[in-house]
């Protein structure tokens, strides 16, 4: 029963995580890749991705800070940012990241601090998201 | 999975390939494919790895790609094919995608989150086999596979071709294909049972005039790093021979070679030569230099004309300039301009290009360069006679220009061999021909990071007519500037503005015909030695692309009878050796990128051969077969 229940609670956790586009189909690559040699894979890159994203949100934000704004260097690291949300299916991260280099390309820093606060939120929002998900 | 691998493993040292005589091992192809994936994010490289890994693959990740390269270097048959991301902090994509090619000749895939046409094309001009847009799904890298087939399947094609007159490949190039270059790796292991017939046939021949041995970047490299661990006072032929291990190469090839090689390290330990340049490899008369003088001239201008090279032009220019200058006076100011184009290679292109070869790349092409010129003027000085800087040509030779050229310069080995073909005018053949060879590769290999610059003067000369197929197909990455005197005005090829300097072809062509009248072609003789070069790395690729000398490719007709023509007006007529673009449907980016090798050294070569005064090199040229041994040393 509990186990029952509790599958049901991922499940449904997991589904709302997809139908509200928080994830796409690459996580459920990743989920296909999971098996008996590394059973807890999905949680381990997930775990990576934000290591390895908090670094680099560090970065734009110093980015940001530096006036005139370097649009290449922001651009390189959405494009990084964009890289690794996308290999792990964070589909709304990756969104915000797009409009992040819609920004830079025009060189528009308004838009570009703007866009980098959604790219922030989400990506935080995410991360809440998951970290429940893989408690359960 | 354990057990393929393990199978794998205990077959052939972890490689199936080899696995021809181990029916186990190729039964699990492509099981235990080798994969080697370079991305700087953690979390794609492990994804990565994980699916690779249920793709049955071996895998071996770094985050680096200098780490890559020395892997790649240390076992250079460890790996079937590399996986890579674009962008990445401390080496770009494509430079590693252009190394990989010249040096290794593996598959390369590139992947990035980023699919705008320009960076998919980037990655096709300069020989990636394939590119993934990230996020990569398992299905994508299930069948990378089959470009580790194709690549072996080509490298063997071109072995055999010249053996056995391929329907791709114009009968007239025999030489080019085989022989021993690229992958002799391949050779001996997968194809071994298809080619030894062929092999055989050649190995037949040879004992009376040897097949011609195509000098292919991979080869030669494979030759001086057997000489270099011998000691070159040390290092005979037979030792050579066993140390390099290549099936199918005998031992009057590695002779000849040496003879070359020791010739072409005389000379540029800054004995200059009186009027030869050429003596370093080629050996022969330096002939050949002769029509550089006047390749100088019709290179620029051609590259000046062919627009497209844009950037070229000056620098091409600036480094025929400079080649023609540094030969004749010395002036190293000249020469540094030069230094941009592939001619840094001529100075000491040898020696700089080696160290040069993967720096060059962009910026130190300047800083190389100029000491490549000091080399090259000394050398060249020898020759310098003629050098009449070109008229109106802007000599202005852009670093990124140069570094194109020089790009060659990544494969050191690689403009060794061009610069080796230059002066050697006849006797380069055979230099030119590992030199062209690695520039193929390099070229091919797409490592031409140039070549969107580049090639696409010479495109036009491509004379549909014989592109014998200077396959440089080698990625000859470095955009040689080779001014290929394309009579068009085309210089194209050789200026190896980023792309393959078709020079090559030029330079082959005219080694081709021998009849160079060099003195007005003076770029005939770069030609041949162009040529040369050609032939032998890619063999197949330069065939299949000479063949299509459609609109863009440049093809190098080797043998051609237009040598005459090379003069340079005619240089585009002269088709055959100019041409070497790879007559790739693909654009003639392709082909730049051969000729981007050459270009370097053929642009060098030619000038000095200018200098020399063309007659001379109707004597070396006796490329017909880039055979090595043919070559008067």
């Amino acid at each position: 029963m509990e186990l029952n229940h509790t599958n049901r609670q991922i499940n449904v956790t997991r589904n709302s995580l997809f139908e509200q586009g928080y994830l796409d189909e690459q996580f459920t690559q990743l989920e296909d890749l999971q098996d008996d040699v590394n059973p807890n894979f999905v949680e381990e890159i997930v775990t990576l991705f934000f290591a390895d994203s908090m670094r680099l949100i560090h970065n734009a934000e110093t980015a940001l800070e530096n006036y005139p704004l370097d649009f290449c260097k922001l651009d390189d690291y959405m494009h990084q940012f964009m890289g690794s949300s996308s290999s792990i299916g964070a589909k709304k991260v990756k969104n915000e990241c797009t409009q992040f280099q819609e920004c830079c390309k025009v060189r528009n820093a308004d838009g570009c601090t703007r866009a980098f606060q959604r790219v922030k939120q989400e990506h935080a929002t995410l991360k809440r998201k998951l970290q429940t998900y893989f408690q359960v | 999975m354990n057990n393929n691998k393990q199978m794998m493993a205990s077959s052939s040292g972890g490689s199936w390939k080899s696995g021809g005589g181990d029916g186990g091992v190729s039964d699990q192809f492509p099981a235990g494919l080798r994969v080697l994936v370079v991305d700087d994010d953690s979390t794609c490289l492990m994804i990565l790895e994980k699916m690779l890994r249920h793709c049955n693959y071996e895998v071996t990740k770094c985050n680096r790609a200098e780490v890559a390269l020395s892997y790649l270097r240390e076992n250079k048959n460890g790996f079937d094919v590399v996986i890579s991301d674009v962008h990445m902090p401390d080496m770009d994509g494509f430079k590693l995608l252009e190394h990989i090619g010249l040096e290794m000749d593996l598959p390369v895939i590139m992947m990035s989150a980023d699919d705008s046409k320009s960076v998919v094309m980037k990655g096709v001009t300069h020989g990636a086999c394939d590119y993934l847009i990230k996020p990569v799904r398992i299905e994508a890298l299930r069948n990378i596979w089959q470009h580790m087939v194709r690549r072996r399947k080509h490298e063997w094609k071109d072995f055999d071709q010249s053996a056995s007159a391929d329907e791709q490949k114009p009968p007239e190039e025999p030489d080019y294909s085989s022989s021993a270059n690229e992958g002799n790796n391949w050779k001996n292991t997968k194809r071994r049972k298809d080619e030894e017939d062929e092999a055989e046939e050649r190995d037949d021949s040879s004992s009376l005039k040897k097949p011609r041995v195509v000098w292919s970047v991979e080869l030669h490299q494979q030759f001086v790093a057997a000489v270099n661990q011998l000691g070159i006072d040390k290092a005979v032929p037979k030792k050579i021979l066993e140390l390099m291990n290549v099936p199918g190469l005998m031992r009057e090839n590695v002779a000849s070679h040496l003879q070359k090689y020791r010739l072409y390290l005389r000379r540029l330990s800054g004995s200059q030569l009186p009027g030869g340049m050429n003596s370093g490899f080629m050996g022969g008369p330096d002939a050949g230099y002769g029509p550089m003088s006047s390749l100088n001239g019709l290179d620029l201008q051609a590259l000046a004309a062919s627009g497209q090279l844009s950037q070229l032009p000056p620098q091409s220019l600036a480094t025929l300039q400079a080649v023609a200058l540094g030969r004749s006076n010395n002036s190293k100011s000249v020469i540094d301009q030069r230094n941009i184009f592939s001619f840094e290679n001529p100075k000491s292109r040898y020696s700089e290009v080696q160290s040069q070869h993967l720096n060059n790349n962009n910026n130190i092409n300047n800083s190389n360069n100029n000491n490549n010129n000091n080399n090259i003027s000394s050398n060249i000085n020898n020759n310098s006679k003629q050098m009449n800087l070109l008229p109106g040509i802007p000599t202005n030779i852009e670093p990124k220009q140069f570094v194109s050229l020089h790009q060659s310069g990544q494969h050191s080995f690689g403009s060794m061999n061009n610069q080796v073909q230059i002066q050697m005018g006849g006797q380069s053949q055979s230099q030119h021909q590992v030199q062209s060879n690695t520039n193929a590769h390099m070229l091919t290999r797409g490592a031409v990071d140039m070549s969107s610059k580049v090639y696409n003067p010479v495109v036009s000369v491509s004379q549909a007519s014989s592109v014998n197929s200077y396959p440089l197909g080698g990625s000859l990455g470095n955009p040689n500037v080779r001014a290929t005197p394309s009579g068009d005005g085309n210089l194209d090829a050789k200026v190896s503005v980023g792309g393959i300097v078709p020079s090559y072809d030029v330079f082959y062509d005219l080694s081709q015909t021998r009849e160079w009248s060099l003195q007005d072609s003076g770029l005939t003789y770069d030609q041949s030695s162009l040529l040369l070069q050609h032939n032998h790395s890619s063999g197949s690729e330069m065939r299949e692309q000479n063949q299509n000398l459609g609109g863009g490719k440049v093809m190098f007709s080797p043998a051609v009878d237009t040598r005459t023509h090379l003069n340079g007006s005619n240089i585009g007529q002269q088709r055959n050796t100019y041409i070497k673009t790879e007559s790739h449907s693909d654009g003639s980016f392709h082909n730049t990128m051969y000729s981007e090798q050459y270009g370097q050294d053929d642009l060098l070569a030619a000038i000095l051969k200018q200098q020399q005064g063309v007659g001379q090199l109707n004597n070396e040229f006796g490329f017909d077969g880039y055979a090595l041994d043919d070559l008067p040393v």
